[in-house]
């Protein structure tokens, strides 16, 4: 896994590419916590990633759930395989997905 | 149908050599690579709940059994380990309709592996743990 961050005024977006997965998932979570003072726009780019695990869904909820209290979140460009995982979880209801 | 069988210590830092090693064999199969990444999802929920939790501190052995069928397009996966008997077909099923902030972290590893594949079956038989799943591509 890797996580890009670029930071524009209150605007944070997260590149995550590889795998976000029972092993990773806490390191991508640290990761874009430290960096959110502040933001009230977090976008996270999925165009990388190859797929997510239950790991990974619980730190995209816990985002989710800063995010509503900051301002907003938007996950794009998710591929077919992460498409379905939201799908089947519910989680395409709750999250705002491009 | 061919198939592999992978022993190691149950412990979430061989993820990555299972994972790697069920891939090459489902590659070398004819197993589309989309099927592939389902398989690894499953593999990370369920080898990461045996890894997690079968053992407590102790610490013992997951046995991973892969066979592909490639003139049946048809993948099949078998997870053993001799932990504390669990059957994870009983868990509470998560309510996915909530909103975020009604939703509880966690407990959606199992119903994940159930909405991905096409069948599941779990028994306890000879003191073991045996967790199976298939998918036709």
């Amino acid at each position: 896994m890797n996580v890009e961050k670029n930071i524009t005024g209150s605007e944070l977006v997260v590149n995550v590419s590889g795998r976000v997965d029972t092993v990773t998932a806490p390191e991508f979570e640290s990761q874009v916590k430290n960096s959110l003072e502040g933001i009230n726009n977090l976008r996270l780019d999925f165009s990388g990633l190859d797929y997510i695990s239950s790991a990974g869904l619980r730190v995209i909820l816990s985002l989710q759930k800063i995010m509503n209290k900051q301002g907003k979140m938007v996950i794009c460009n998710v591929n077919e395989t992460v498409q379905d995982v939201l799908e089947v979880t519910g989680f395409s209801e709750i999250l705002t997905i491009e | 149908m061919k198939n592999k069988e992978i022993i190691v210590d149950a412990d979430i830092s061989n993820i990555n050599i299972v994972t790697s090693l069920v891939n090459d064999f489902l590659e070398s199969g004819g197993c589309p690579v989309k099927t592939t990444m389902k398989i690894d999802i499953v593999i990370d929920e369920i080898f990461g709940n045996i890894c997690n939790y079968a053992y407590g501190n102790q610490g013992g052995k997951a046995e991973i059994i892969v066979a592909v069928d490639e003139d049946a397009n048809f993948v099949e996966l078998t997870f053993k380990d001799c932990g504390i008997k669990f059957d994870p077909l009983e868990h509470k099923v998560p309510d996915v309709s909530l909103s975020a902030e009604e939703r509880e972290i966690g407990g959606l590893g199992i119903f994940i592996v159930e909405k991905i594949m096409d069948k599941i079956s779990y028994e306890y038989s000879n003191g073991q743990n045996v967790l199976c799943v298939a998918k036709r591509w």
